[in-house]
């Protein structure tokens, strides 16, 4: 099916794409190229910049450089509309439809058929029907799209994107909740509109699915392109160190590894142990000891389960199947505050969303755990305030040291230390980090290593989540691998086990 | 690959031995989508009942002429509050806004100006307030709540600039066109106004669902983002229902001028919140998205005959509507609530 670059211009091509957000390179000089008839998935990390070039090309976000073609002739879209009408159409991950109206409104919403300059209802419902049939979808076009399930209202989604005619399809994580046989069906309609002649850009993180279905990737990392590559000439393994990177950084003095040869969790009772525990559309069922003393690491690329595991220990998403046993005895964990009565800490990698009050001070971020625990009724002294709040600012070196200072003027490096200490200050005996790392600098990633090391050798188990895998490694006894929403495997780290070994893992599932 | 009937309903609806024929039984089932307005109109016909058991001549065609004739121009309001409040906004100032129209029409009719000016004028003038508001509320991203709110304060402060005092109307054009009326069946009374309301219903109706435009009020409503996405003109539309809203209430200031023959300043103080009461009533969602002009105009019926059951009932105060139409709305909350619960 690959076409080769012989067979004809691309449809779309994109040339030296740079998009800057404040203070952020977003993309920088990205190449992209769509070919008709065929299926080209878009790769990266959460942060590489995939969903700001699909909307550098829908016209949603303006470039600040590079070119645009669409059919040889440069383009430069001011939003969805004009890019629909030149015949790029988009299916974005949230089913960007209105559940309020009918099937065929989605469907023809902005092109009904006209009598007389009055909408011809009859002729909306029979060419939205036409478009189902092609979907090889046969539902009531009448019925209200709110009544059908997720996989039908993306089905219904691309019917719109085909009203138009178009000629390039972005599929925007269209698999994300779809179950298997979801998938099979989007997929018979992918391949039907690719032997059409369709160009499809699909953007997914589940990696069987790309190499499933597309023709030839393009692979961004950090906002830049790693390269592009036919799908049948890159093997898993390839890719996903390709995706992730080898970024081996000035942190091996640390030496932290070295400690972690022996494993606490010889003879002794697991702080928490899970069996067969699962949430539908969360993370397939998994079972997961952690022991006090031990850091368990949780590897795996975005959107591979790992933060949806985490929350179900903390109790921020209620588990459907299994059973939980803390410290041996049977809990449920029905919210996170049930989760801080046994003494669970989780710390969010929404730090700004789930995590921090940038409106706060330092101080009253850093009490804010602890003064919940208490009840807002028995309100911390002062002085004691003062003596933890000086205590963590110096421990964690968090910087400016004024704990009077408004959070959001803290780097994100900071904030992260002091959203760290609030958890601490609560004493946790089971610390659960999400991306703890992401996006600080060197030094305070080292800092942050370095205590999390320490805290377990202080007797707290903890669940590092992670996508570096060096991290990973350097920090953990044993690394549980995730891949496409569940847990595959579970490796014991040693001095012989390396990235490579993470890397296989992910790669072959762990069916080897 | 999967059959869908809408709801398990129209399995249910085909009858005994009905072959089950997919699709739609079209005509005796009643979408779910129309419960809130069938409810409504279960209300009104109670109402009707009720009302034509206790009181003689209750039914009487005079008293459904009346019904029509008093509330012509709540039912102009709450055509305007509906195309807002589909939308998922709000608009707080038609109350306001009527009064200034009513008050410039009685004002400038004395000042000697033609009616033939001074009607399309103080129409316009509740179009470029609506312009205003939906200004504030796109370019500044003002909350509808408080840019109406502003909207209410200013126009309400206009009509003191103009006229504190009550103005009476004398112009002989506009009395005629006032006064104008005609029998349909030649016992039902239809006067000027009740034809420009209806007009103004029927308007609407094509506008919400026969034009790119009305569709894309419900879009907004079910999802603003998701209509952007879809390439639809959000930010127009958006404005374009508060002015529409304005007119309206252009429009009703116009009517008020006709039933009272005077301007008075004072007059539509808390009729936004009628306007308000007779859409949530006619079966429209305050989140948007959701409900139907006809409701609309159901629902403001129904307010004016609550207001008429209290007039035939004589001892009972009038507060007593207030406290009604308060145990109706929120009846029909609930209900909307329970609906919306079921649906998810």
């Amino acid at each position: 099916m690959t076409s080769s670059d012989a067979a004809g211009r691309p449809v779309v091509e994109m040339t030296g794409i740079s998009i800057e957000f404040p203070g952020v390179k977003a993309l920088d000089q990205v190449d992209l190229r769509l070919f008709a008839g065929e299926v080209h998935a878009l790769m990266g990390e959460n942060g590489a910049g995939k969903s700001t070039l699909i909307k550098a090309l829908t016209g949603v976000y303006g470039i600040d450089s590079g070119e645009i073609l669409v059919d040889g002739a440069p383009q430069r879209f001011s939003g969805p509309g004009e890019a629909q009408a030149a015949g790029v159409a988009t299916v974005y991950q949230e089913v960007n439809l209105c559940e309020n109206l009918t099937v065929a409104e989605n469907i023809m919403l902005g092109n009904e058929p006209r009598r007389f300059g009055a909408i011809d209802w009859r002729a909306t419902r029979r060419r939205a029907a036409e478009h189902l049939a092609t979907m090889g979808l046969d539902i009531d076009p009448s019925s209200s799209l709110g009544s059908h399930s997720i996989a039908v209202q993306q089905l219904v989604a691309i019917s719109r994107a085909m009203v138009v005619d178009a000629k390039v399809l972005v599929l925007d994580e269209p698999t994300s909740s779809l179950d298997a046989d979801e998938v099979a069906r989007l997929f018979t309609v992918v391949r039907g509109l690719r032997d059409r002649g369709v160009a499809i850009l699909f953007v997914s993180h589940f990696i069987e699915q790309v190499y499933e279905i597309s023709d030839r990737m393009t692979v961004l990392r950090n906002g830049a392109r790693v390269g592009e590559f036919p799908t049948a000439e890159i093997t898993r393994a390839e890719l996903v160190s390709r995706m992730i990177g080898r970024t081996m950084e000035v942190l091996d003095d640390l030496q932290v590894r070295t400690e972690h040869t022996v494993d606490p969790a010889q003879g002794s009772t697991p702080f928490v142990r899970a069996v067969g525990l699962g949430r539908r559309g969360g993370v397939r069922p998994f079972d997961l000891e952690v022991y006090p003393g031990q850091v368990v690491g949780l590897a795996g690329l975005l959107g591979s389960g790992r933060t949806e595991l985490a929350r179900l220990l903390a109790g921020a998403d209620r588990a459907d199947s299994g059973s939980l046993e803390l410290q041996g005895r049977p809990a449920r964990l029905r919210n996170p505050r049930a989760a801080i009565g046994h003494r669970i800490a989780f710390s969010s990698e929404d730090r700004k969303g789930e995590g921090v009050v940038g409106d706060l001070t330092v101080r009253e971020n850093i009490v804010l755990g602890l003064q919940a625990d208490r009840g807002w009724l028995r309100r911390l002294p002062g002085k004691q305030v003062d003596e933890i709040v000086d205590r963590y600012v110096r421990a964690l070196n968090i910087r400016p040291a004024d704990p009077d200072a408004l959070l959001r003027n803290l780097s994100g490096g900071n904030q992260q230390k002091v959203l760290l200490a609030r958890w601490l200050a609560t004493a946790p005996e089971l610390l659960l980090l999400d991306e703890p790392t992401r996006g600080i600098d060197v030094g305070a990633k080292a800092e942050i290593q370095r205590l999390v090391a320490d805290l377990a050798a202080r007797g707290m188990a903890v669940l590092f989540i992670s996508a570096e895998l060096e991290e990973v490694l350097r920090l953990s006894h044993r690394v549980a691998v995730m891949r496409d929403r569940e847990k595959v495997g579970e490796l014991t780290n040693g001095p012989d086990v390396g990235v490579d070994d993470v890397v296989e893992l992910i790669a072959s599932g762990g069916d080897h | 690959m999967t059959t869908v009937a809408p709801r398990g309903r129209a399995a249910r609806a085909q009858g005994p031995g009905g072959a089950p024929t997919r699709g739609r039984a079209r005509g005796w089932r009643i979408d779910r989508r129309y419960l809130p307005v069938v409810g409504t109109l279960v209300v009104l016909a109670l109402i009707l009942v009720v009302g034509g058991a206790r009181y003689d001549n209750f039914l009487s065609v005079g008293v459904l002429a009346n019904l029509f004739i008093n509330n012509s121009f709540l039912i102009v309001l709450a055509v305007g509050m509906t195309f807002v409040i589909l939308t998922g906004g709000i608009d707080l100032s038609v109350g306001a806004v009527l009064a200034l129209s009513s008050v410039t029409a009685a004002y400038l009719l004395n000042a000697g100006l033609p009616a033939g000016v001074v009607v399309p004028l103080v129409v316009l003038i509740g179009s470029v307030i609506g312009l205003l508001i939906g200004a504030m509320v796109h370019v500044f991203e003002v909350q509808p709540f408080i840019a109406t709110l502003a909207g209410m304060f200013f126009a309400r402060g206009l009509c003191f600039l103009i006229a504190p005092e009550s103005i009476p109307i004398t112009d002989e054009t506009f009395v005629a066109l006032a006064g104008w009326d005609t029998w349909v069946a030649g016992q039902w009374r239809v006067t000027s106004s009740v034809v420009i309301a209806l007009v103004v219903v029927a308007v609407a109706f094509y506008l919400l669902h026969y034009t790119q435009f009305g569709r894309t009020v419900y879009a907004i409503g079910g999802g603003e983002a998701s209509a952007r996405l879809m390439g639809l003109p959000v930010t127009r539309t958006k404005v374009l229902v508060y002015v529409i809203s304005g007119t309206c209430a252009g429009l009703g200031g116009l009517l008020f001028a006709m039933f009272s023959r005077s301007g008075y300043s004072l007059t539509g103080v808390a009729m936004e919140l009628d306007a308000i009461a007779a859409v949530v009533i006619g079966g429209t969602i305050l989140t948007g998205g959701t409900g139907f002009v006809l409701g609309s105009v159901l629902g403001a019926l129904v307010l004016g005959l609550i207001q008429t059951i209290i007039t035939f009932e004589g001892t009972l105060s009038s507060w007593w509507t207030k406290i009604v139409i308060g145990g109706l709305l929120l009846v029909f909350v609930v209900l909307q609530r329970l609906l919306a619960v079921r649906r998810t």
